[in-house]
């Protein structure tokens, strides 16, 4: 009879001591070297399968960079035309590719030439990307503050993301005059939609007894946005920041395209495109690096993530 | 040094009642004539089943939920008033402080909508966390506290713009028996030390007796006042206070008082014999 009492108790003394150690010793996050090595291994493998197809359909191989008059070095058994040169060039000729000169007589390397065209399209989506989230973040605001608006205006907020931007874009183009500013507008476009109903939801994710602890300090509106509806929506802010990266150097290249910008990744996939025939490998390079950029502004991103977030539970910085 | 003072009663709550409209539930009576004068200085508990209105009164006091009919009166103003000038400090169940905030960081959130100065700030929210002894963990995130921990800092930062009335709403009610003793006399060595006003909502009769000046006895469905216990225990109360004869026999009462209103409440923080002692004691 003695003995429960008396046991129990030493048992919560330990819980609590328990508690209390973990308590004192702050957590450093461990640096994580699996995930970089993961997307490492994925690349690899996708290198090998592209090379294992042609190696098995694809065209006769031959030297890299060499024309169709040069030895053949390997036969495949099999002829898939989805696996031939034209088609799925090798990856080495690609590379190889890069370090030419993107035209004849042209002393820049497709590579130089590529990431040149890359950066100039980077600047009109930041550009984008900015605008697209200080809208997306201004009506979401406004939304949350007043019901009527988020009824009237929601769904044209909704609708405006189901018109196709091809169809639209030629409209901007119009309306702006051909030149950078149609371009950023036509990033900001596809931004605003991710980042505002990410904050619809994100801005209303606080704590309900937060609101009443504020309010028994007397908080202002502004007192309780800044305080607490915009932290508590930051999880959601960098989410939909990420998604309304890869949007607008998507929303930037198809601007480009339409608007005869000559300096960017979007004339050149269009050029590239129509001379397809004759050099594969530069619009695969182009798509390529495209596609860098696109990973690039979304790590920078992540990065911008980990840092605002630091110290929160369940973020993994 | 406890009891009514002779002075104006620091909240005077007159014919209160606060009845709730569900769209389709009808109404509820979570409040029924609710008169009750809480003087300055005194640390006054409302205790009651769940669902006697005790939090709803609390937040009505705090100007968290306004009153169908009656008035809150406190230093001779509004109840909302009171909240713009900052009298009160609210302490909730669970501690919810904000994850994206340090411990000292949270302290000083009030003082941030406050405006006060930035160094006094900092300097204040040290004090506020020497005070409930979490001196050293001022850079510590909450998810790194324990429970009893982070509801040390949400007394600290309650307690940080030094409001006249710490409202605290069942404050230990999620914390194991130990942890909560202690946390009782930690209560107790602040209020001794700050002089405030406390109203302490609970449903554990021996916390309730153990802490408080007065305990105000509620009833379920309406939600009224059907008897208030004047606690006569001497201060300082110590581990001694909860062995004296004096301390079962109000428990007792207090749990008369409850049952007479019909109500079930939780008296498991009571040891089993206690228990005995305490039924023993009036009978």
């Amino acid at each position: 009879m003695a003995a429960g009492p008396a046991r129990n108790e030493i048992h919560l003394l330990e819980r609590e001591l328990e508690l209390e150690m973990q308590a004192a010793q702050p957590r450093i996050p461990r640096l994580k070297w699996r995930r970089p090595f993961a997307f490492l291994v994925v690349i690899l493998v996708i290198l090998v399968l592209w090379e294992g197809v042609k190696l098995l359909g694809g065209t006769p191989w031959r030297a890299v960079g060499a024309g169709p008059g040069s030895p053949v070095l390997w036969n495949p058994p099999f002829r898939w035309a989805f696996a031939n040169d034209l088609n799925l060039p090798h990856v080495w000729n690609i590379a190889y590719a890069m370090g030419q000169p993107f035209q004849r007589g042209k002393d820049v390397t497709l590579l130089q030439y590529l990431v040149g065209a890359a950066l100039y399209t980077w600047r009109e989506a930041v550009l984008g990307f900015f605008l697209g989230s200080l809208l997306g973040l201004g009506l979401a605001s406004a939304f949350v503050h007043s019901r009527i608006a988020e009824r009237a205006f929601v769904p044209y907020v909704i609708a405006s993301q189901t018109i196709p931007i091809i169809a639209l874009a030629p409209l901007i183009v119009f309306a702006m005059g051909q030149g950078v500013l149609a371009v950023v507008v036509i990033a900001t476009y596809l931004t605003f939609f991710p980042v505002t109903i990410a904050m619809l939801r994100g801005l209303r994710s606080f704590d309900p007894r937060a609101l009443e602890l504020l309010r028994s300090y007397g908080a202002s509106k502004v007192g309780v946005y800044t305080k607490l509806r915009f932290p508590a929506s930051m999880p959601y802010l960098f989410t939909a920041l990420k998604i309304a990266a890869t949007a607008a150097i998507v929303g930037a290249i198809i601007g480009e395209d339409t608007g005869a910008i000559q300096e960017g990744l979007g004339r050149v996939i269009t050029t590239f495109n129509q001379y397809y025939a004759t050099g594969p490998e530069k619009l695969w390079a182009a798509i390529f690096v495209a596609a860098l950029l696109g990973i690039t502004f979304f790590l920078i991103v992540r990065v911008l993530e980990m840092v605002a977030l630091r110290g929160r539970p369940g973020i993994d910085a | 040094m406890t009891g009514p003072a002779e002075t104006q009663p620091v909240v005077r709550i007159s014919g209160v009642d606060k009845v709730f409209s569900g769209r389709d539930r009808g109404q509820t009576v979570a409040l029924q004539q609710i008169d009750l004068d809480i003087h300055a200085g005194e640390f006054v508990s409302l205790i009651g089943p769940s669902g006697c209105g005790k939090s709803t009164l609390l937040r009505v006091i705090g100007d968290l939920v306004q009153p169908t009919r009656g008035t809150v009166g406190v230093n001779g103003k509004t109840a909302e008033q009171a909240r713009r000038d900052r009298d009160y400090g609210m302490v909730f169940q669970a501690p919810v402080l904000f994850d994206w905030r340090n411990v000292e960081d949270n302290v000083k959130l009030p003082l941030e909508i406050l405006g006060k100065p930035k160094a006094w700030r900092a300097q204040r929210a040290r004090e506020m966390l020497d005070l409930v002894e979490l001196g050293d963990f001022t850079r510590h995130m909450p998810y790194q506290l324990s429970g009893g921990m982070q509801q040390r800092v949400a007394i600290a930062r309650a307690l940080s713009f030094e409001p006249r009335i710490l409202l605290m709403d069942e404050p230990f009610g999620a914390l194991d028996e130990m942890t909560r003793e202690r946390m009782n006399d930690e209560v107790l060595r602040i209020w001794q030390q700050t002089r405030t006003t406390v109203v302490f909502v609970t449903h554990s009769i021996p916390e309730a007796v153990y802490l408080s000046s007065r305990v105000v006895v509620m009833s379920a469905r309406p939600g009224r006042i059907t008897r208030i216990v004047d606690v006569d225990l001497p201060r300082p109360r110590t581990d001694q206070s909860r062995e004296t004869p004096r301390y079962f026999e109000l428990i007792t009462e207090v749990r008369e008082a409850l049952r007479a209103g019909g109500g079930d409440v939780d008296d498991s923080g009571l040891p089993s014999s206690a228990r005995t002692m305490a039924e023993g004691a009036v009978g």
